[in-house]
């Protein structure tokens, strides 16, 4: 299987301080890969180094054999990666509909068909379409978010804690979502401290720890070590 | 209401609004105070939805607007002075160097390009600031290049502190109606294109509009050249209803008026920035010019307090309880519409008739 997208020994600093060491991970081709990872673990800063918002300090990013590290987010987003932003962060003051387009936005060719492959996965933005994204809840934002990010083609979708400050039912549908997409020939790169969901749904995770990868493994095998359980998934170890 | 109807019942309005004017200009004196208010009103409308371009609608809040209107006022008066009376205008400077005059049209354009080209140069290092960091650049901008353009050493071609005149201007109330009005169409054009979308994107979410694959650094400085290129030339419209121009004119008062007509008219309302430009011009140059009469009587009575610049006073209180309780401005950030009055008028309808037939029931 190939790889989509090769990080090799990529550092991020702000101002000094080392946020991502020297961290090397593959996301293969149609595959679910996630970062699991505590507050201030660097997941967050990596996907913003992949999609060009914060400058890598050194090492590369390869996306389908072409060279990400020091391209501006534009040419970046063009070639097919987008960002599902932490946090939503839809346009509060934009109607649903626009907010889509804005997601397609560097795309040029009709976005007929890609509007309603979007509204098939979420019906309840269609029937939302006029309304304004800040009155949404945080359900329907999130996948407000999702949708638009798929609005841009991207052969790869970034998600940065899509379950961040939603009821459990809705993570449940959140994650379903995800699946679905998959599914349906997009490649994600998921990073979340609800380890527990992200293991689950995939297939390569990796756990981050201080701005370094500490182990890695299939979903079902991070999921059963003993250190991730007692670290993440909030069950201690056995003696 | 179809996209085609509503399209028509616009043009419909547009030329009745046309005629309206034009009749009013064969009945009325052409002195009347209404015809003072609408000249101004036309051009304080298109910089303030210029304004409105970079403030309300890509979240630019720029306070050089009076210094774009100035390059425009100069620009055109010195290309239009008719060349046999540069002589008596640049009379300290020998006529001055522009030896020749281009057709009034072409002026105004040319006062939008030079302002659009200095915002384009301002804009490289400025536009990498934020919120009050990139009001208080733009002022010193606006206020640096009023004091070049009073500088002795450029007399030759800005005439120096003194008067720019004799350029040709307006006389009727149509022309800053209809060359504002098609800048506006213009701008709203824009506002409705994906760009617009974009520059909306900007102004809600910067981080996440940047995620979406949108330059922030080409679409600010695109809304920075655009909203400028619209300034020069309202002020170049303002050059001719004024017929003299002097650089002292436009000082940082004159932008905080527009920012006056933006926020009462609705940050982020095209249509609020017109009816605002037009009830601020109104009260300011006609409605309250009452309160400067020190010798005003009500019957025998003697009004007190009144006396020249009186009227300023109870200016700013109504600017201030506008802002206290009318926060969202008239429009918030709604847009006049045929279809928005009816659904009104409607609603009230709709209201009453239910109200009758509950008490019909009775």
């Amino acid at each position: 299987m190939s790889n989509l997208l090769e990080v090799k020994n990529l550092n991020v600093s702000y101002g000094g301080i080392k946020a991502v060491k020297e961290i090397s991970f593959e996301v293969p081709k149609g595959e679910v890969v996630t970062l699991i990872g505590a507050n201030g673990a660097g997941k967050s800063s990596t996907l913003r180094s992949i999609v060009g918002l914060v400058k890598p300090e050194g090492g590369s990013i390869r996306f389908k054999d072409g060279e990400l590290a020091g391209l501006p987010t534009d040419q970046i987003v063009s070639r097919g990666i987008t960002l599902v932003p932490e946090g939503r962060r839809v346009f509060p003051d934009l109607t649903v509909l626009e907010n889509l387009k804005i997601g397609a936005y560097m795309r040029k060719d009709s976005l007929e068909e890609d509007l309603r492959w979007v509204h098939d996965l979420f019906p309840r933005l269609k029937e939302r379409s006029w309304q304004l994204a800040g009155t949404l809840s945080g359900g329907e934002q999130q996948m407000l978010a999702i949708g638009r990010a798929l609005m841009s083609k991207p052969e790869l979708i970034m998600m940065d804690e899509p379950s961040l400050g939603l009821a459990p039912i809705i993570v449940q549908g959140v994650f379903d979502i995800i699946r679905e997409i998959n599914k349906q020939g997009v490649t994600i790169l998921l990073v979340e401290q609800n380890a527990n969901m992200a293991l689950k749904a995939a297939n390569v995770g990796y756990v981050m720890e201080t701005g370094r990868i500490t182990m890695t493994g299939t979903g079902a095998e991070l999921l059963e070590n003993e250190e991730v359980k007692a670290a993440y998934l909030g069950k201690a170890k056995e003696k | 209401m179809s996209i085609k109807k509503k399209a028509m019942w616009n043009v419909g309005l547009i030329a009745a609004l046309l005629g309206l004017l034009f009749l009013l200009e064969q009945v009325l004196p052409s002195g009347s105070m209404l015809f003072t208010v609408l000249k101004k009103g036309a051009i304080y409308a298109l910089v303030a939805v210029s304004m409105n371009l970079l403030n309300g609608f890509t979240g630019l809040f720029s306070l050089g607007q009076a210094g774009f209107m100035l390059l425009g006022a100069y620009t055109y008066a010195i290309l239009t002075i008719p060349v046999e009376s540069r002589h008596s205008v640049y009379q300290y400077f020998d006529g001055g160097i522009v030896q020749f005059a281009i057709p009034v049209p072409l002026a105004l354009i040319a006062g939008g390009i030079v302002a659009a080209v200095f915002a384009y140069l301002i804009g490289l290092p400025v536009l990498r600031l934020k919120s009050d960091y990139l009001a208080i650049a733009t002022l010193g901008f606006a206020e640096i290049i009023r004091a070049v353009f009073q500088w002795d050493k450029l007399g030759p071609l800005t005439n120096g502190s003194n008067l720019l005149r004799n350029f040709p201007s307006f006389r009727s109330v149509l022309y800053p109606f209809i060359v504002s009005g098609i800048c506006i169409a213009l701008i709203v054009m824009l506002i409705n294109s994906t760009y617009g979308r974009a520059f909306k994107a900007i102004r809600d979410d910067e981080v996440a509009a940047e995620a979406m694959g949108i330059n922030l650094a080409h679409h600010k400085r695109l809304a920075f050249v655009i909203s400028s290129f619209f300034a020069g030339i309202s002020g170049g419209l303002l050059a001719m209803y004024q017929t003299t121009i002097q650089a002292s004119m436009f000082k940082s008062a004159m932008t905080y008026e527009i920012l006056l007509i933006v926020v009462i008219g609705g940050i982020g309302s095209v249509t609020g920035s017109c009816i605002s430009s037009f009830l601020f011009i109104a009260c300011s140059e006609w409605w309250l010019r009452f309160l400067d009469n020190e010798n005003l009587y009500i019957g025998s009575f003697h009004v007190p307090f009144l006396r020249p610049g009186f009227r300023k006073v109870v200016f700013a209180v109504v600017i201030m309880m506008m802002v206290l309780f009318y926060r969202k401005g008239i429009m918030g950030t709604k847009e006049f519409s045929v279809e928005g009055v009816s659904g009104f008028f409607q609603k009230k309808l709709g209201r009453k008739k239910a109200a009758k037939g509950g008490a019909s029931h009775e």
